[in-house]
């Protein structure tokens, strides 16, 4: 039997195993909108802006370790895509982006709503196509899905002209990708292996980075594995957050710029470094020539473009890194290190990370460590960027694999908000808190009629400062405190939720934090808090942009209580 | 000496836009292309492209490896070190009067290549062969005054019996050295 274009790409999905996308209907892609009811097991979630939802599909991914589907028309459906396309390239989310193309005779002619979006996103997908014979679309779809779910993960295009959609073919799903050129190394280089394995054995002062590769990868108890049968500390990248249980005794927490102190101490002084599935982005090393001038260094990474981009390694490693992990665990016999471990203990111990004393407003470290006790740690914290991200990052403490979503690469303000929506989705059995900042939030507010429309039960927890709170404390520190352009009149958030029909609360006091959190968990259905918080509070601990990791500025406050992350709530 | 200038081969599948995936990435992460040079190769649906890449050894690996994860790309070797044979062609309108026609023709013999159009006022000489054998004969003509000049770039190839990029492997090895 013969289908349309438009069939034959929802037969595809269903057999790639997708059950939901995020879309946004329009003129070239009305044919598909059109069949879409034939095949109900496609749930289509409909967003208010496309960069919602290629967002949704990229926070649905990495909850789920899924591929996310976004959909969006031809000429500025598509061209809103890119934001969230961008995101999910520089993060390594597995997505999949459908659009609409003007109708194959109309193609550089400059038609209404024609953009050359395979042109614009050539530069940030994995790869992308489109499809000019409906024949080919099964297998491209085929190779789509492939393509972004492995390996290096990442996000793959497919531009549908309007007319494919409504071309009849034989449909035969292909079995198996053939792409001569796409093979990843999934094994680790038995030699490189045994070199790993022999300068870890004879390391004294061995760090651990787990970056979020270890997350995509699964890796999560070979990870732990050679952290405790070795005893070296592990400290994650932002992205590696939820790959290293925070409670654990080896977990330092997070390095880089709004780092741990002691992580960051650790780095610095290690002679050993482990880096996994990270990439040593500038916001994780901070100056370059600086960092970890001490180590030696063994990366294991699935990019071999990664090996050496940034920094020097010693001993690389190309494979996914589950599989290098469990091939170097069986030659690392029990050690320890006892002397350094203490010394970390001890760096932690004196520059631990803390939170004023007293304040006349809410603090938004107080906000964020409330909701890490009342959620008892196990809710999905999807952040904005920014301050609001910085303190979700530092004072909540992440055990779960997956359980810390944020744009990390490409710090897209108004991620929080659709990223949110696409994690609740694809895991509606946990709880999912958006932590965004007041000005990240407004990017993407829209979102909030997708949520009742849809009633995807995220809730909110907006961290509102009244100011670009990053900028602003960079502004403070860095440009002689002129807040230029930084300063925000923001709307009535509460009564912006109602008429959203999204019920909503704002808590001006530290006593109203705690009851607001358990009103808003007790609601069935999305909810939103408005935390009015101290408007100048700064992120702490920093590393200035082009210093060394050591170069560390902490809180300058006198008046403060230490958080340390084992301490139960 | 390390060179500074490399020579990588690659095969590419012959798919629209292939060409512009590998030249936009040179763009965006700021790689010095030198001459590229495109063509079919012997397995129908591949063609095989020749850049050669000006920078330091690091910079060139890094050419190597994010040309290799695009996706159409096949394999990509940096045979600069091989035992490699290369190729230019370069095309040369350079002026020419009763004078100094003869002149002109000798160097052409010397340099064992071909004049392929007379004028009254100019010859337009064909001539292959390494980048230097023809930045050679560029200097001694530019004495009669060269009007126009178009070269394709170099190909290359290894020599003896192995291939030049080619079997089914990308040039994505093991990192076994760093």
């Amino acid at each position: 039997m013969k289908l349309t274009g438009a069939q034959i790409l929802c037969e595809s999905l269903l057999k790639e195993g997708v059950d939901v996308i995020f879309g946004f209907p329009g003129g070239a892609v009305l044919p598909l909108y059109d069949t879409l009811p034939q095949y109900p097991a496609l749930r289509h979630i409909l967003v208010r802006h496309e960069q919602g939802a290629a967002h949704a599909a990229d926070g649905y991914a990495r909850v789920t370790g899924k591929v996310g589907v976004c959909l969006a028309t031809s000429g500025p459906g598509a061209s809103n895509l890119v934001t969230g396309i961008a995101n999910a390239h520089l993060d390594s989310v597995p997505i999949v982006a459908i659009t609409g193309q003007v109708a194959r005779p109309f193609i550089g002619k400059d038609a209404f709503q024609e953009v050359d979006i395979t042109g614009i996103t050539l530069p940030i997908t994995k790869h992308n196509y489109l499809v000019l014979e409906v024949e080919s679309l099964p297998r491209v779809i085929k190779e789509a899905f492939y393509l972004a779910r492995t390996g290096r993960p990442g996000p793959v295009l497919i531009d549908i002209p309007r007319d494919v959609f409504l071309e009849q073919t034989e449909f035969h799903y292909p079995q198996k990708v053939e792409i001569p050129g796409y093979k990843p190394t999934l094994q680790g280089h038995p030699a490189q292996i045994k070199k790993a394995a022999d300068v870890i054995n004879n390391a004294r002062k061995p760090v651990i980075i787990s970056g979020r590769g270890v997350l995509i990868s699964g890796a999560f108890a070979e990870l732990k594995q050679l952290a405790e049968m070795a005893q070296i500390p592990v400290i994650t990248t932002l992205l590696g957050i939820s790959s290293f249980p925070e409670s654990h005794i080896l977990s330092y927490g997070m390095m880089g710029m709004h780092g741990m102190a002691y992580a960051n101490m650790a780095v610095d002084a290690c002679d050993l470094l482990i880096a996994i599935g990270m990439r040593f982005d500038d916001r994780a090393t901070s100056k370059v020539s600086g960092f970890a001038p001490n180590a030696r260094i063994v990366h294991i990474d699935i990019d071999p473009a990664e090996i050496g981009k940034n920094v020097r390694v010693d001993v690389p490693i190309v494979g996914d890194v589950k599989r290098v992990l469990v091939a170097l665990n069986k030659l690392i016999p029990p050690a320890e290190h006892i002397d350094w471990i203490h010394q970390v203990d001890e760096w932690r111990r004196q520059h631990p990370l803390v939170v004023p004393r007293t304040s006349k407003k809410v603090l938004p470290q107080y906000v964020v460590h409330k909701l890490y006790e009342l959620t008892k740690g196990e809710a999905i914290i999807v952040t904005g960027v920014g301050q609001n991200q910085m303190w979700a990052a530092q004072h909540y403490w992440y055990d779960k694999p997956n359980s810390f979503i944020s744009s990390g690469g490409l710090g897209t303000m108004g991620y929080g908000l659709p990223a949110a929506m696409g994690a609740k989705v694809g895991c509606p059995d946990r709880i999912v808190w958006c932590i965004d900042g007041d000005g990240s939030f407004q990017m993407t507010l829209h979102e909030l009629a997708t949520i009742h429309q849809d009633q995807i039960a995220v809730k909110i927890a907006v961290i509102n400062n009244g100011f670009l709170g990053m900028v602003r404390q960079w502004q403070q520190l860095f440009y002689g405190k002129r807040y230029v352009a930084t300063p925000l009149t923001c709307p009535d958030f509460v009564k912006l939720a109602d008429a959203y029909c999204v019920p909503a609360l704002r808590v001006e006091k530290k006593e109203e934090v705690a009851p607001a959190i358990q009103q808003a968990m007790k609601h069935d259905g999305p909810f939103l808090i408005d935390f009015v918080v101290e408007p100048e509070e700064n992120v702490y601990p920093f590393v200035a942009p082009g210093t060394a990791l050591s170069q560390i500025i902490e809180e300058p406050r006198k008046e403060v209580t230490a958080w340390s992350q084992q301490s139960t709530p | 000496m390390v060179p500074t200038k490399h020579t990588l081969v690659a095969l590419v599948e012959d798919k629209p836009g292939v060409l512009n995936r590998m030249v936009s990435l040179f763009r965006r992460r700021g790689f010095n292309i030198a001459s590229i040079a495109v063509g079919s190769s012997e397995l129908s649906g591949f063609s095989r492209v020749t850049f050669v890449v000006d920078g330091p050894l690091a910079m060139v690996e890094q050419v190597r490896k994010q040309l290799g994860k695009v996706v159409d790309v096949v394999k990509v070797s940096d045979i600069t070190e091989e035992n490699i044979v290369i190729r230019e062609l370069a095309l040369v309108k350079v002026k020419a009067t009763s004078a100094t026609r003869s002149e002109i023709i000798q160097i052409v013999d010397v340099f064992r290549s071909d004049i392929v159009d007379v004028a009254q006022d100019s010859l337009t000489i064909e001539v292959t062969g390494a980048e230097q054998k023809i930045e050679s004969l560029l200097d001694l003509l530019r004495t009669f005054g060269i009007k126009e000049i178009v070269r394709t770039g170099c190909i290359a190839m290894t020599r003896g019996g192995a291939g030049t990029a080619n079997g089914s492997t990308k040039g994505r090895d093991n990192e076994q050295t760093p």
